[in-house]
């Protein structure tokens, strides 16, 4: 399962690999869009946040024209094993990169807004952290798709219960802003749902690390414990 | 922006909790679809077979279980022995010259190599339908009849009744039950491959062995030859040889791959068309075999 070439039909090999591609760049779009979203919120930056909102649709076009070429490849190829397997997880992977975008669009929102009505950057320490932490995780989730790498991939799922944790401490942190100042509430919302949005993105990367275990094993890991996941993900009996 | 507000609620009492969102796997039924391997009623079973034609050796120590009424299938490119292992179930192999075979095959428990088997009652028992259809050049009706009558069948009731259970078992009545004394040649060649399958059921055996039984039919005949395997399996175990992997996947319920007179893989079709443990398997019906 760690090659894709090598089919009798050079074109299928070409159409499996296009696909790939086409993942990785989508993925590559989706982690830009994030990490401008992050500063355009850290640096209290309005025209990045402009930027990251209008820019959505492109993330949102390349899913629908990946979908279509799953579906063709379906229906002309009829995959088998992994290369069924491959088509799967790319749907699904598309799926969740695409309810990134929308999450990071998200955060370009309430960039626009916070900036807009003069947040102030106090507020944003906690969330600088966490964003910079699922940002990593989504990257390092692409990176476990495009090396179909299994232990990479428990690694990042593995980091989604300190985004979990930090969401909640950002919860705390920003609630005795709120009680100190009733007329920060816009902000802190901004700020509280910008974090939402964060946390989900944590668990988005998580599920693209549950594909890539099932690609490379053939065993659906979502909903079954860390401890469960691992010993699917060790079980080689193809290498 | 309100809609939210218990959005973040509901988020924050859920992270209050701890995290669990553990299932147990058997609940879920995922893991069974080969857990009903052991409960299955065995109807042939390979032992330890050898078979060479002169000095070559075509099969190589197969060990093999085919479960009563379900439909088994065997793929592998051309010359990996499936064909060979098919015909050793009714000792079609006992035609050809040269042919050895050591190891045992059987049937219900009986060893069907034995010197003792009337292998005309085993071929009874166990019935086979070729690639190419292969009606008599008598009517319709006469080809159904055939094995009834060399069974030695005279009563014409019985054999009204049986030619029309035969006839309808293979989905092909209500096509010919005006045309019985026609003759069977002028059939279409799906037609012509279910009056083959009628008349191998008219003797009611208990295996129906079926070498690449719609590989000359159209797209439309195939799909009716598949549709009647389907239905078929309540009653009989079936074996088919297949070079079509999807006709494979879409009809049988194991599927045993085969490479260079060996058996290398034997699963559940589920398994092995989405998730096999051999590299050759994944190669071959990936398309990689070269």
């Amino acid at each position: 399962m760690d090659k894709l070439g090598q089919h009798i039909s050079q074109q299928f090999d070409e159409e499996l690999e296009d696909i790939r591609n086409r993942v990785m760049a989508m993925g590559g779009l989706v982690e830009q869009q994030l990490s401008d979203a992050l500063r355009a919120l850290g640096d209290i930056d309005a025209e990045l946040a402009e930027v990251v909102i209008t820019n959505d649709f492109k993330i949102n076009a390349m899913e629908v024209a990946i979908d279509e070429e799953c579906v063709q490849i379906l229906a002309r190829r009829q995959p088998a094993a992994g290369d069924l397997r491959l088509v799967i997880a790319v749907i699904k992977t598309i799926t969740d990169l695409e309810r990134i975008g929308d999450e990071a669009e998200r955060v370009g929102r309430m960039a626009l807004h916070f900036a807009e009505t003069g947040g102030e950057s106090k507020m944003l320490v906690g969330i600088n952290h966490l964003g910079e932490h699922v940002r990593a995780m989504l990257h390092d989730a692409l990176d476990a798709f495009a090396r179909m790498d299994t232990d990479a991939a428990i690694h990042v799922a593995k980091q989604d219960e300190k985004a979990d944790r930090e969401y909640e401490s950002i919860l705390r942190e920003l609630m005795t802003y709120m009680m100190e100042d009733s007329r920060a509430i816009p902000n802190v919302l901004d700020v509280m749902w910008s974090a939402r949005a964060l946390e989900r993105i944590g668990d988005r990367a998580g599920n693209i690390c549950e594909y890539v275990i099932y690609l490379v094993r053939g065993k659906d890991v979502r909903h079954v414990s860390m401890d469960q996941v691992e010993a699917h993900a060790r079980s080689k009996h193809d290498d | 922006m309100n809609t939210d507000a218990t959005d973040v609620q509901e988020g924050k009492m859920e992270s209050a909790a701890p995290r669990t969102h553990a299932i147990n796997m058997g609940d879920l039924g995922r893991e069974n679809t080969v857990a009903e391997q052991g409960e299955l009623d065995i109807a042939l079973k390979v032992t330890e077979l050898d078979l060479y034609y002169g000095e070559k050796q075509a099969l190589k120590k197969i060990e093999l279980e085919i479960p009563r009424n379900r439909v088994t299938a065997f793929i592998g490119p051309s010359g990996c022995g499936k064909s060979t292992l098919l015909r050793c179930f009714n000792r079609m192999n006992d035609l050809v010259d040269n042919v050895r075979t050591d190891g045992q095959i059987t049937l219900d428990g009986e060893d069907i190599y034995s010197k003792h088997l009337n292998v005309a009652e085993l071929r009874r028992r166990v019935g086979m339908v070729f690639q190419k259809p292969n009606p008599f050049p008598k009517s319709i009706y006469e080809n159904v009849a055939y094995g009834l009558r060399i069974l030695g069948v005279k009563d014409k009731r019985r054999l009204d009744e049986t030619v029309e259970k035969a006839l309808r078992g293979a989905a092909l009545w209500d096509e010919v039950k005006d045309r019985l004394q026609d003759n069977a040649l002028g059939l279409s060649g799906g037609q012509q491959q279910r009056l083959v399958i009628a008349r191998a059921i008219a003797v009611e055996p208990e295996v129906l062995l079926l070498d690449e039984p719609a590989s000359a039919l159209d797209p439309i005949s195939t799909l009716k030859i598949e549709e009647l395997i389907y239905e078929l399996k309540d009653k009989y175990t079936i074996v088919i040889v297949t070079h079509n992997m999807q006709q494979a996947a879409r009809v049988s319920d194991y599927t045993a791959f085969m490479y260079m007179g060996e058996l290398v893989e034997h699963a559940d079709t589920n398994t092995l068309f989405t998730n096999p443990s051999q590299k050759q398997t994944e190669d071959y019906i990936t398309g990689r075999y070269g």
